[in-house]
Order: C-alpha cells, then sequence, then structure tokens
C-alpha cells in the first residue's frame, strides 16, 4: 500500500451536456463530491460546459470553469490552476475519457497531477476489452467466448465458431452507442459497422449471447487499505440483452439465494480489487437462471448512473465516499452520513423494495424504433420505493408521466391478444410491462410469458397478483379491508376508482373515513438496527410512521420528475435552488422527487426529502402529513414554480383542495394557457400576439387556418416541450396532422397560430408583485420555427435594436404586472417585420433560467423564491427593469442524442429534440460561439469538406455564407440542385447525387467514407425532400459529425469562423463578469497560422 | 395511519405489551421465545436453519421473504430451530431452479409458526429500543383476549432460560474424510453446515463431537486443532463446555473458537460474557482487525458479547478484533499459544464470506504447529542421530 501523500488542490472534470447514457446523475455525484472535497479542506477546480448544474454554482467548487471538455481546454486549466491531483471518475464516460487523452497525451505529467481513485491501468482494463478479459482469466473469473474485432470480415468469421445471436459491443461509448444484438448475418455486418465507427479507438467486442440470462449489478467500493465493501446488488427485470440503462431495476436482488447473492458479491469483491480502484465501481454480472453459471459482462471503474441509483436506494453517498477515498481517506475513518454513529465501512441493508423504470422518449419520437437492446434510448428514469414489490411498481409507474400512467393502459391493437400482444412481450419494448398485464388479463399464465419473454417467473407472477387485485376491486364491494390491499399493493385511487366504477374522490374519502392513510418510513441504511437522523423518506401504507411533520415555518418543492426532453436538468436545479433559499430564509425545505439520478433527491440538499410520485395523490397525502392542522385543511405551503410542467400540472388539483401556492395563482397558469382567455388579457394591454386561435374540431381548424393564412404553427394546449407541435403549410397536411398527432378534447383543445417567421427573443423575469427585474435578454440564432429548446441563445442580444430592447422591457414588466405575477416569469417574443409579438408566457422557471443566472450572476431561482416568501427585490437588493449588461457574451447550444435514437428525424422544427444544452462563454460572439459549439461536439475543423443540400427557398440567402465558406477553404460537396445552384453563382463545388447507388460516389458515399466533416441539409416543404434528406441526416449523425438543418446556424459558425473563433478564453466563470480584463489567448495557434 | 382494524387472525405478542398483528403462514400453532431481528437481506432458510437461532422468533427486516423457495442444501443443520418467523411480504410462489418446494410449507412440515404483513419495521425499531425479549407468537387469536395474551407472552419461555446446547447438538460423532492426515475435533454446540463444509474443503479430517464430549476423550483423538462452533444461548448455561475448552488450551493443541465457542473460550479464560440489548444479528457487520487494521464485512448471529475490560492481559489475551458499529470484541488471540476465536461467522451462510480466510489462517497454523511436533517428537524419539551433529 502506497503511502497517500495529501494533494491541497484537486481538478475534477464534469461530464458536459446531458446526453442519452449521461444524464443528471453526475450533476448529483460532482457536487456531492465537490462536497466531500471540501469538507476535507481540499481546493477543488471544476471544468463542465452544462450550466443546467448545481456543481458550477459557485459555492460547490472553489474555482468554476465553464468551458468546452476539451483536451486542450483541459490543459489550459491545469497550466492556469497547476492542481496536484485529477478526480476522472465523477464526470461518467466523458470525464473517463478525457482523462486518459490526458495522461496519454503526456498532459498530467508535465504538469506533475496525480490521478486520484482509479489508476490509469484500472481504467484501461475495465475498458478496454482484451485487457480486461486477460485481467478475468488471471483472477480465474469465468470468461464468455468472444473475440476483439476490428473489421466486419473478422466478424463473420467469428460467427462461424460461435453460433448467432452474437453481441456488438463497442470499446469506449457512452451507452453502449452503436451496440446491438445480431440474429442473422445481414445484421451481424450492419452492427459490426455500426459498431466500429461509434468506437473511437475502432474496435468492438463480439461476444456469445446470454439472452435470458438474469442480469445482476453490484455497487462495490475499496479503499487504500484495501477494505472492501458491497454497496447494494440490483437486479434487472428485463434480462440480459437489454443496457442496464433501458432495463426496469430491483434492488436490492428477488430471486437470488444467498448462495448466489454471495458468490456474485464475493466475485465482485475479487474484481475491484484486481483493478486496485481506490473508490466505487460497478460490476455487471449475467448469471443463468437454469444452473449457477455467471459470466462477467461489465465494469464501470467510476461513479455511474447505477451508482447513482444505488446511493438512492440505499440512502448511502457513494460519490461523496469515492471522493474521500480518492483523497487517501480510509472507509472505517468516515462516518455514516445517514446515521452519524456509523462509520462508512459497512454494507447497507435495506428494509424496503426499489423499483427503477427508465424514461424513454418515445412520446416525443413517434417515429423512432421502440425495442429496446443494448443500446440506451431513455433520457431519464424514476424511482419508487415501498415495502412490497408491487407497490414499489406501481408507485414507479404512476412517477413516470407518460401516457400510459397505470398499469391499465392498454394498446388498442392487444384488444383481440395474439400475436401483436405477444409481439410485445417476446421483444423488449418500451410497453413490454403493460403488454405483460394485457396478457395475464387475457388468461395467458405468468409461466408462459416468462417463457416469451425471459422475465423471471417470480415477476409475472408479481403481476399475476395486480391483475388478480384488479379483478376484485371490479367485482367485490370496496370494503376497507380490500381497499387497504389494493393501497399496499400500490393502486392509485385514480385506477382503483377507475377498476370499482367511481370516482377518485369517492376513494379517497371512503380511505379517510376508514382512515386507510399512508405512513412515511425512513431510508437509513441501516434496516432499522440503528438511530438515524437523516431527513429521507418514502409512503408505505404500513402501521407506523416515522416522519413526524417538521415543526415551523415550511414550503414543500414540488421537483420535476424524470429528465426527459423537454423537462430536463434545468428544473432540477432550480428545485434545489428553491430549497437551498428557503433555508436561507428560515423555513424548512421539504422535496418531493420521484427522479434518482439528481441533487435534489440527495438527503442532505432539502431538510426533508420525500421520495414519491409526483401526482396529486402522492403529494397530498404528504401535505396532509406535513400540516396536521386542527381543522383538516392542507395548510402547508407549496412552490410549483420550479419543477416544470410537472409541477404547473399540480396547481389545480391543489388548489382544489385549499392548498396554500406560493408566487403566482392558479389564476395566472389558467390565463397563460387558456389561449382565450390569454388573448384577450394581452389585447386589453395592447401587445400584440400572432393571429390565431384554440379549436376543438377539424372544421373549426380548416377555417381558422384559411382566415390567418399558412404557414400555421399547430400544437396541443397544456403540453410541454412543444410536443407534436408543427408548422403546417397547407390545408391538406393540416387535417392529416389533426387526425395522426392530436386527440381533440374539450378540455385540451388545440392551438392554431399564424407562424411569423423572424427573430426570436426569449426573456426571464422575476416580479415581485410590484416590480420586475428582467436579468437578461436572450436571443435565439435560429429564426422563429425552431423550438426555443432547440436553438441557440445568445445573451445578451446582440442584434437587438435598443428600442427592441426597451420595448421587450415594457412588455415584460407590463404583463408580469398585470398577470400578477410573483415569482419567475418566461416570456418568448417574435421580432417580425419590425414589429414585436408575444408568443407565449410561462409564469414559472424556464430551461434558460441556469443558464441566464450563470450569464448574468442574478441569483434569479434565490430572489423568485424570496419573492414568493413576500420579500421584495429592493429588500433583498435589487430593482427592477433590465440588469446591467454583462461585458461578455454567453451562448446556450442544445445538444441532441440522435444517434442513440434509431430512426428518429434528425432536422429541427417547433417539436423539442435536444436533450440537453451546453454554454460557451467569452468576450466576443465569435469566440463564445465557437465554445458552444465545442461544447456541443458540433464545431467544424479549421479546414476541410462540407455536404451542402438545401431547399430551394434557402438557396439565395445561403449565398453569401457557402462563398465565404469557400473563401476560408473549405471544400464544398453539394446535391445536383445546391451544385449547379452554386456552380451559376460561381462557387467552386463538387456535385455528388443524391440518387443513392445511381453515382459515385453519391451523397451517402461521402458522409460514410469520412469525405466530409459537416453537412448542411434543409429540407424543403414537400414531404419528399424531406424523406430524401433524412438517410443523409442519419448518416451524418451516425458518423459523429456535425449536422446542421438551420442555414441561421450554419451562418452563424461560418461567421465565427471568419472572425478567428479558435482565438478563444479559458477562464473561471465569474471573471467573464468582473470588469477586469483577462488574458486571451491563442488556442490553436498553430492551426491558424 | 392505518389502524389496527384489520382483524389479522395472527398476532406476535411482546413481554412488554406491544402486539403486532399479522397473516399466519407457517404451522398453525401457537409458540413461545425471544423476539429478536436479523438484518441480512437473503438467506432465511439459513436463518431457520441456524441452531444459534434455537428458540428465537426472528423477524426478517427484509420485507420479501420466500421469493426462491426452499433449497436442499442450503439448511445449515438437519432442521430449523426457530420458535417462528415474523415476516412483511410472504412470497408464495417462490422461483429458483434448486427450489423444492415454498417456505411455508417446509415451516409447517416443522411445526413452526410464522407470520406476514406486519410492520417488521415498527417491530424492528421496537426491539432497538427496548431490547429482545420474550414473546408468544398465536396463529390465530380468536376467543382469546389481549390481557390473557400477554399474561402469557410475560411468561413465555426464551433460549436464555436454560441450557439449551444439549438441545441442538449433534447426537452422534460424526468422521469426515478420515484419510487426510491433519485431523481437527469440531466441538459442536450447534454447528452450521457450512462450518463442516469449510474446514473439509481445506484438505483435513474433521471429526465433530456432540456437546457432552469430556476433553479426555477429545484428546484420545489426538487432534492437531480444535474448533469450537458457534451455538444457541447463554454461554454461561453452558458449563461443561467451559471446563473442556480450558483443558484443551492448557495442552496448547492450536484452538479456533468461532461466535459461541468464542465467547466459552473467553469463559475459560476467566473473561466475562454479557447479554448484547438486541445482539448483532446480519450479514453487514464491520470488524476490524486490530493488527492488520483491514476491515471485513462479517456475517452475525449472536446475543451475548464478551466483556472488553475482562479480558485477561497478563495472562497473554488480547481483544484482536473490534466490531465498528459500537467497539464490541470480535476476536480474541493469545500472544504464544497458538489460539484464537471470533465472534462472528466465517462461513457465512447466510451472508458474506469476505472470512474464509481464517480457516486457512487455522489450518495452516495446525500445520505448522504438528510438524514442529512431530520434528519435536521425532528429535526426543532419537538423541542419538542428533548428536551425531
Amino acid at each position: 500500500m502506497q503511502p497517500a501523500t495529501p494533494v491541497s488542490t484537486v481538478l475534477v472534470i464534469g461530464s458536459g451536456p446531458i446526453v442519452i447514457g449521461q444524464a443528471a446523475e453526475f450533476d448529483y455525484a460532482g457536487t456531492q463530491a465537490l462536497r466531500a472535497l471540501k469538507e476535507e479542506g481540499i481546493r477543488s477546480i471544476l471544468v463542465n460546459s452544462n450550466p443546467a448544474t448545481i456543481m458550477t454554482d459557485e459555492d460547490v467548487a472553489d474555482v468554476v470553469y465553464v468551458e468546452p471538455l476539451t483536451v486542450e481546454v483541459l490543459r489550459r486549466v491545469i497550466e492556469r490552476e497547476r492542481p496536484e491531483g485529477l478526480l476522472p471518475t465523477l464526470g461518467g464516460q466523458t470525464g473517463l475519457n478525457l482523462a486518459v487523452q490526458l495522461a496519454e497525451a503526456g498532459i498530467l505529467e508535465q504538469y506533475d497531477v496525480r490521478l486520484l481513485g482509479t489508476p490509469l491501468a484500472a481504467i484501461k482494463q475495465a475498458e478496454d476489452r482484451e485487457l480486461f478479459k486477460h485481467l478475468l482469466i488471471d483472477i480465474g473469473e469465468p470468461v464468455i467466448d468472444s473475440a476483439i474485432i476490428h473489421s466486419v470480415a473478422e466478424a463473420r468469421e467469428f460467427s462461424h465458431q460461435i453460433p448467432l445471436p452474437l453481441i456488438i459491443r463497442p470499446a469506449y461509448t457512452l451507452g453502449g452507442t452503436g451496440g446491438g444484438v445480431a440474429t442473422t448475418p445481414a445484421d451481424l455486418d450492419r452492427f459490426v459497422q455500426s459498431g466500429l465507427s461509434a468506437s473511437p479507438i475502432h474496435q468492438i467486442l463480439l461476444e456469445r449471447s446470454l439472452l435470458g440470462w438474469k442480469e445482476i449489478e453490484y455497487e462495490v467500493m475499496r479503499d487504500a487499505n484495501d477494505t472492501c465493501i458491497t454497496i447494494c446488488n440490483m437486479e434487472n427485470l428485463d434480462p440480459m440483452g437489454v443496457h442496464t440503462g433501458d432495463s426496469i431495476v430491483v434492488a436490492p436482488s428477488q430471486t437470488l439465494s444467498d448462495r448466489d447473492y454471495q458468490m456474485l458479491r464475493s466475485a465482485a469483491l475479487r474484481i475491484i480489487r484486481a483493478l486496485g480502484i481506490e473508490g466505487g465501481c460497478n460490476i455487471q454480472f449475467a448469471l443463468d437462471p437454469a444452473s449457477s453459471q455467471y459470466y462477467v459482462i461489465e465494469v464501470n471503474p467510476r461513479v455511474s448512473r447505477s451508482s447513482a441509483l444505488a446511493s438512492k436506494a440505499t440512502g448511502y453517498p457513494i460519490a461523496r465516499v469515492a471522493a474521500k477515498i480518492a483523497v487517501g481517506r480510509q472507509l472505517d475513518e468516515l462516518v455514516n452520513s445517514v446515521t452519524q454513529r456509523t462509520t462508512a465501512a459497512f454494507e447497507p441493508s435495506l428494509d424496503y423494495c426499489v423499483v427503477k423504470i427508465p424514461r424513454w422518449p418515445f412520446d416525443k419520437f413517434r417515429r423512432a424504433e421502440r425495442t429496446i437492446d443494448t443500446q440506451m434510448k431513455a433520457t431519464g428514469e424514476v424511482m419508487a420505493i415501498d415495502r412490497s414489490f408491487e407497490a414499489a411498481l406501481q408507485k414507479a409507474v404512476r412517477s413516470l408521466e407518460i401516457d400510459q400512467d397505470d398499469l391499465g393502459w392498454e394498446d388498442p391493437s392487444w384488444a383481440q391478444g395474439g400475436d401483436l400482444l405477444l409481439d410485445q412481450i417476446r421483444r423488449a419494448n418500451d410497453l413490454r410491462l403493460w403488454a405483460l398485464m394485457a396478457a395475464i388479463r387475457r388468461g395467458k399464465r405468468p409461466e408462459e410469458l416468462s417463457a416469451l419473454s425471459g422475465i423471471d417467473p417470480w415477476f409475472t407472477r408479481k403481476l399475476a397478483r395486480l391483475v388478480a387485485m384488479e379483478r376484485r376491486l371490479a367485482a367485490e364491494e370496496l370494503t376497507p379491508r380490500l381497499l387497504w390491499s389494493a393501497k399496499r399493493a400500490g393502486f392509485a385511487d385514480a385506477r382503483i376508482a377507475q377498476l370499482a366504477g367511481t370516482d377518485e374522490a369517492d376513494v379517497r374519502h371512503a380511505r379517510e373515513a376508514a382512515e386507510i392513510l399512508p405512513v412515511y418510513k425512513m431510508v437509513d441504511t441501516c434496516a432499522a438496527e440503528f438511530e438515524a437522523a437523516t431527513p429521507y423518506f418514502y409512503s408505505s401504507y404500513d402501521q407506523e410512521d416515522e416522519a413526524a411533520p417538521i415543526e415551523g415555518p415550511k414550503a414543500l418543492v414540488v421537483g420535476s420528475g424524470p429528465i426527459r426532453i423537454g423537462q430536463g436538468i434545468e428544473f432540477d436545479y432550480c428545485s434545489v435552488q428553491a430549497a437551498h433559499s428557503l433555508g436561507d430564509a428560515g423555513r424548512a425545505s421539504i422535496m418531493v422527487n420521484s427522479n434518482p439520478e439528481t441533487v435534489s433527491t440527495d438527503f442532505d440538499t432539502s431538510d426533508r426529502l420525500y421520495f414519491e410520485p409526483l401526482d396529486a395523490e402522492s403529494v397530498t397525502e404528504i401535505l396532509r402529513h406535513e400540516s396536521r392542522s386542527a381543522d383538516g385543511t392542507l395548510d402547508t405551503p407549496v412552490i410549483l414554480q420550479f419543477g416544470g410542467q410537472t409541477a404547473i400540472n399540480l396547481a389545480e388539483p391543489l388548489a382544489d383542495r385549499g392548498v396554500p401556492i406560493l408566487g403566482s395563482a392558479l389564476e395566472v397558469i389558467d390565463i397563460a394557457e387558456d389561449r382565450r382567455r390569454f388573448e384577450r388579457f394581452l389585447s386589453e394591454l395592447g401587445i400584440p400576439q400572432p393571429p390565431g386561435a384554440a379549436v376543438t374540431s377539424q372544421a373549426e381548424a380548416i377555417t381558422v387556418a384559411e382566415r390567418i393564412g399558412y404557414p400555421v404553427l399547430v400544437r396541443p394546449s397544456y403540453v410541454l416541450g412543444g410536443r407534436a407541435m408543427e408548422v403546417v403549410h397547407s390545408a391538406d397536411y393540416l387535417a392529416r396532422y389533426l387526425e395522426h398527432a392530436v386527440s381533440f378534447g374539450s378540455r385540451h383543445p388545440v392551438l392554431i397560430d399564424k407562424y411569423l417567421q423572424g427573430k426570436e427573443v426569449e426573456v426571464d423575469a422575476i416580479c415581485d408583485g410590484r416590480e420586475v427585474l428582467i436579468p437578461g435578454i436572450m436571443e435565439h440564432i435560429e429564426r422563429a420555427g425552431v423550438h426555443s429548446g432547440d436553438s441557440f441563445a445568445v445573451y445578451p442580444g446582440l442584434n437587438l435594436e435598443t428600442a427592441e430592447v426597451d420595448q421587450i422591457v415594457e412588455h415584460t414588466t407590463q404583463i408580469a404586472l398585470a398577470l400578477r405575477a410573483v415569482g419567475l416569469i418566461n416570456i418568448q417574443y417574435v421580432i417580425h417585420a419590425g414589429k414585436i409579438y408575444v408568443l407565449e408566457v410561462n409564469p414559472r422557471a424556464s430551461r434558460t433560467v441556469p443558464f441566464l443566472s450563470k450569464a448574468t450572476g442574478v441569483p434569479m431561482i434565490r430572489l423568485a423564491t424570496n419573492a414568493m416568501l413576500g420579500r421584495s427585490l429592493r429588500e433583498q437588493g435589487y430593482q427592477g427593469g433590465l440588469w446591467p449588461r454583462q461585458p461578455l457574451v454567453a451562448v446556450k447550444a442544445p445538444v441532441f442524442s440522435m444517434a442513440k435514437l434509431r430512426g428518429v428525424e434528425v432536422h429541427l422544427g417547433p417539436e423539442m429534440k435536444s436533450t440537453g444544452e451546453a454554454m460557451g462563454i467569452d468576450r466576443t460572439f465569435a469566440a463564445a460561439f465557437h465554445k458552444a459549439l465545442l461544447a456541443a461536439g458540433m464545431a467544424l475543423p479549421p479546414r476541410g469538406s462540407v455536404l451542402v443540400s438545401l431547399a430551394d427557398q434557402d438557396k439565395q440567402e445561403s449565398l453569401p455564407m457557402l462563398a465565404a465558406l469557400a473563401a476560408l477553404g473549405f471544400r464544398i460537396f453539394a446535391t445536383e440542385g445546391t451544385a449547379s445552384f452554386l456552380e451559376r453563382e460561381g462557387v467552386e463545388v463538387q456535385m455528388v447525387t443524391k440518387r443513392i447507388g445511381a453515382g459515385s460516389p453519391d451523397v451517402l458515399d461521402v458522409v460514410l467514407d469520412g469525405t466530409v466533416d459537416a453537412i448542411i441539409n434543409t429540407p424543403g416543404p414537400a414531404q419528399k425532400e424531406v424523406l430524401d434528406g433524412f438517410q443523409i441526416r442519419r448518416a451524418a449523425v451516425e458518423k459523429g459529425i456535425p449536422c446542421i438543418t438551420s442555414t441561421d446556424t450554419a451562418r452563424a459558425i461560418v461567421q465565427t469562423l471568419s472572425e478567428g473563433a479558435n482565438s478563444y478564453a479559458v477562464a473561471p466563470l465569474p471573471s467573464y463578469r468582473n470588469p477586469v480584463p483577462i488574458r486571451v489567448e491563442r488556442a490553436i495557434a498553430g492551426e491558424r497560422e | 395511519m392505518v389502524p389496527d382494524m384489520l382483524d389479522l387472525p395472527g398476532a406476535l405478542i411482546l413481554e412488554d405489551g406491544r402486539i403486532f398483528n399479522g397473516e399466519p403462514f407457517g404451522a398453525l400453532a401457537d409458540a413461545e421465545g425471544e423476539a429478536v431481528f436479523t438484518t441480512t437481506m437473503t438467506g432465511y432458510q439459513e436463518v431457520a436453519t441456524d441452531p444459534s437461532f434455537r428458540g428465537q422468533i426472528v423477524c426478517m427486516t427484509y420485507p420479501l421473504i420466500g421469493n426462491y423457495g426452499v433449497t436442499p442444501g442450503d439448511e445449515q443443520s438437519r432442521r430449523p430451530w426457530i420458535a417462528g418467523m415474523i415476516v412483511r411480504e410472504y412470497c408464495d410462489e417462490p422461483s429458483h431452479y434448486r427450489s423444492v418446494g415454498t417456505f411455508a410449507a417446509y415451516l409447517r412440515a416443522n411445526a413452526i409458526p410464522a407470520l406476514h404483513s406486519v410492520d417488521t419495521r415498527a417491530l424492528t425499531r421496537h426491539i432497538r429500543v427496548h431490547g429482545a425479549m420474550r414473546a408468544l407468537i398465536v396463529s390465530d387469536r380468536a376467543g382469546r383476549s389481549d390481557d390473557d395474551l400477554r399474561h402469557r407472552a410475560r411468561r413465555a419461555w426464551s433460549p436464555g432460560d436454560e441450557d439449551v446446547v444439549s438441545s441442538v447438538t449433534t447426537p452422534t460423532q460424526r468422521d469426515l474424510q478420515p484419510e487426510e492426515a491433519l485431523h481437527l475435533v469440531l466441538i459442536d454446540y450447534g454447528v452450521k453446515e457450512n462450518i463442516i463444509t469449510s474446514l473439509a474443503r481445506r484438505a483435513v479430517r474433521v471429526t465433530v463431537v456432540p456437546y457432552h464430549t469430556t476433553a479426555a476423550e477429545i484428546m484420545a483423538l489426538e487432534p492437531d486443532g480444535v474448533v469450537t462452533s458457534p451455538g444457541p444461548g447463554d454461554p454461561e448455561n453452558a458449563q461443561p463446555a467451559i471446563g473442556t475448552v480450558r483443558t484443551i488450551l492448557n495442552a496448547r493443541i492450536p484452538f479456533m473458537g468461532i461466535c459461541l465457542g468464542h465467547q466459552l473460550l473467553a469463559l475459560a479464560v476467566g473473561a466475562r460474557t454479557s447479554k448484547l440489548k438486541f445482539g448483532h444479528r446480519g450479514g453487514n457487520h464491520p470488524v476490524k482487525d486490530l493488527t492488520t487494521g483491514l476491515v471485513t464485512i462479517t456475517s452475525q448471529n449472536h446475543g451475548y458479547q464478551v466483556d472488553a475490560t475482562s479480558v485477561p492481559l497478563d495472562m497473554g489475551w488480547r481483544v484482536s478484533q473490534v466490531n465498528l458499529n459500537d467497539g464490541s470484541v470480535e476476536g480474541l488471540e493469545h500472544d504464544d499459544l497458538p489460539a484464537f476465536s471470533i465472534q462472528y461467522h466465517p462461513e457465512g451462510s447466510p451472508g458474506p464470506l469476505d472470512s474464509q480466510y481464517l480457516f486457512d489462517r487455522f489450518i495452516d497454523r495446525v500445520r505448522e504447529f504438528s510438524q514442529q511436533r512431530r520434528v519435536g517428537q521425532t528429535l526426543a524419539a532419537t538423541p542419538a542421530r542428533a548428536n551425531q551433529e
């Protein structure tokens, strides 16, 4: 054992923007670790390009860099800060890969930076398939038949020895990008090809398929003293063949005997010891359900999504302890922060069951392949805790916030039972759980379904018990006894009512009359063996309650649930800040959330955490529990502004029950969301809005569209992230849209607005009821028509006239005051033909709040929370109006996960598609924009080739941009139409044919063979043109090169290239805001000269 | 809070008067015993068949019990010894390729009552605060008043009341792998099968002898080493064993004491034992080796402990290992005698197997010692040859 030399400055690399496979869990891990380093008296330097993170708040790390995560940027940070240690294991695969690159580039050695926690050799052994295999053989662990493959030919040869199906696992990729299970020779060729190009080292592992085996994970920790512990094991309900991030997972394992459990646990300890990891790691096993044969599938030598889940499932703070171990502490020296009286050297014992369900984006991507396999597709996940599997499962389903919000949902095509239904069970897909329930309802035995799906009968029999309970609820009188049994199995009141043919309120009243109310149990890491001081609770229909209501002033913050497109980590950021602000204002904060990946569900973020679904029933029960007023009123106030649409949706049901809502009242939300009221409201203020209407029938829709004129923007009301929103150019298409995309309802009409193309501007503001503070105005680079969440946004609005700024400030102030908004408000404007129109008003925190807070330094959530508590802006040292413009430019770049989602259309439109965002901040637009592109993986190389294929209407307008690109030395390839246009205009261009296979090279060839470094492609209005471009765009995505689908974006990119974008600063975030001049370095000087 | 309206037929009645209602799933019978809890998440069958649980009504803190049924080969002794079991959720549809039946059927076949649907966390918290205590489990409380039940619970039999080792020890001597050279005698105070397996796997001859075997009888077997096993009850009630252990120690035979065997060693050398408030039962107890500084996660099942201050340091005994949760004694070691003991269970079953190395350590020591002794005997027998040098 080497003596641990103490380090005093440590560099932490964050995980960057949220993408599929790398979500909020790394903000949680990083934040916890940075706080742990602070406790140890260590100065921490953080680099992360994602502004919507708590870890990049300036009080978490000592020095915060919001800069792109590239080797060059990190080199400059190291040069400037001279850290002694680098903690590589907190920033997911991104952070780990960068640490390896820094080491291999000799940068760590050059600046004498020590890799902490996990040795480089261990990272390589765990990540490199061949090295890993050798390690396993060395320590006597079983190894699956497999081969490391570098070409399709090698793959074919292997398949002659080991029969199909075979699994393809690319080396060094996020969330298994490019992987898959090949069951036919054609599949094999295809997957091997995509796997090889996804792997940065062009290497894949081909292995014997263990389809149908159980998949079990262990979270293991080890310190320098060689003390090893397992934190938790987890069992995937979905057998092998499904990425663990896409599996329904239970903790602890349910179908393992002690013998199985210990066999795998002992193997896990042997592996972490052999790797020599000091910190945490995740080990995945495959276990044959018919023997005790097992294989080690994968090791993640770092904190991971699974370790975040294990932390939340057990209460054990893995990242915190891992950070402390990395800087030399031993497990037995560290206090178990949950019990405060035992040490961190122990293994949590659970006295509940935890269920995690992934949250997939298929509600947004209706055309995506819904089959799930070894390539992760989920954007987020939910977790639920209860004292039975049935209850935990049903609570998790309630937490998903999808149309299938209880297990009673069925697809109409399943009605007949039969093959359509059984197919949904045979193939892993997002709806399989519901299909299993439907099949059981139609008389299938659980064992048959297990045989079809490979899911252990233990789980399918539990589902059968739920169906049996459904039948009882439908057939029997709803006695207190039956009600009690149903609640213990996790049936929501609404579902009971549906089955029993009554109202949700009636069920609730029956429960109240019989005193069937949930109690709250503690997650204490030790199954109640020791007294614990933790404030982490879950509900259960059990006897004894452990969460006595908090005394004194308090407020409940409703979180934002699972990470999904349209509602990302930004809202968790807001919720966490709100909890902190409540605490500072002398109010106990109560957090409710269902997302295990987040900082908000860390047990020390709030004064009390309830890990519960965010539906009206759960939140009401918590409020009832916390209120305990003599007359039964629910007097604990709630904050709904920070939890995105999830929380806003609770405003009505909570207000109905008399719950005090802090900040803007339900009325404000209603005016903003009710098209007719909103129109009246704006016209009274004399503020223009694009003409349009809310309609409830197809005929009405066509009439309105004809009246206002095409193109029109259509969308259902009350949705988030612009789901099902489209720009429609003709009556035909409108009719088709209305048939397929939305269902009419009187409560939820469809909105039709005149589509105004123009400059889009977005404002977030804080209103205390008297004054309105506008921290900044953001301008979108893309014209209206691209969803604001998918647009590049620039602070400050560089292209706005002073008069426009003044008018925006005036409109914003007027609207906020007239609405009587208190707290945050977000307003989107479009400037069309010199006139400013209001597109929408959201009386809540928007996704740009973290970005704007970081750009301007205005603590927006704190101000808003205090305003809701009755403290005016002036009392907080602020005042109304536009906050002084900062001497910087900040650019928010959208980040997409298209490579993970086969069959998804790439080009941008009014429906949001991005999964995350990155921020570039600098002194000039060019530098800031370039950094945003770098951070988002969309930067063009300084020189190279670009494929251009433009719609007719974009050609003329794009000419100067393309000419400039050519002048910069880029080679331009273009499809027929675009090429002849450019030739005519005297721009040098090489034509490639759009007709795939009809010429050489065709348009796909130049993308797939690496000839071009980026593509610019805008689809024309016709359906055929959209389809034409689809393959090109998908090819770009799968090849991992930038795919630009808006000429506005392209123009901005070319502009920054012309203006010398590579000369950017690398500096701590707050220093940009100071007027103190900073040194601007030339980054890639050599390349520019 | 869910009221006690549920009219569940069964109940657990504690000595201090608290009653927990539940649904019976084992034998339809009453049973008396000591209410304790274990935090092990897997291994209910091993728990049931561990003789150290003799006479105890065991509350499983892990709520889902019965999931993988009952497995031949996983039982730790010839029958289950628990007086009863209390769980939150019982699974009567097990799923495991090795399972041959349900846990309920197994308990019924062995006349052991059990309850499910109990708020086991509430029960655990009660025991944590008020201590392990006498209890009565009833499958059907119909026609019986709470007062009557409480009265019976107060006077319930408890394994601490008498010498319970005699009831669990093997009735006959067992000889395993007689062909092996190195010979261990294992005194069975309630041994678990995996201790025997763990020793036998290491290529030694193991003779398992009953509790009442005298020191002279053991010496007559000419053991190279002696292991004293875990077992139930108050070590002070196991008087016959204390003298036996003392004699073996005095004979300088390599000695390994496990759990009750460890407590008996302590008593044999003059240390004291005392009852823990609610014991250590589970698979997650951290133990620190004071010599190496290593921390190991151990499997534990004991209600009594060796008092640290009573360990006779002047006789060369010292505390070698401690529990990180409460600082209690987890191991004793002698400075020069080849003897040591541990309070926890290196055999796991249920629980982690991280301390299996102790069997290696012991057998290495036995082997070393027996070689030394043989060399010594050889030297003594052939003085002439020694003089030739």
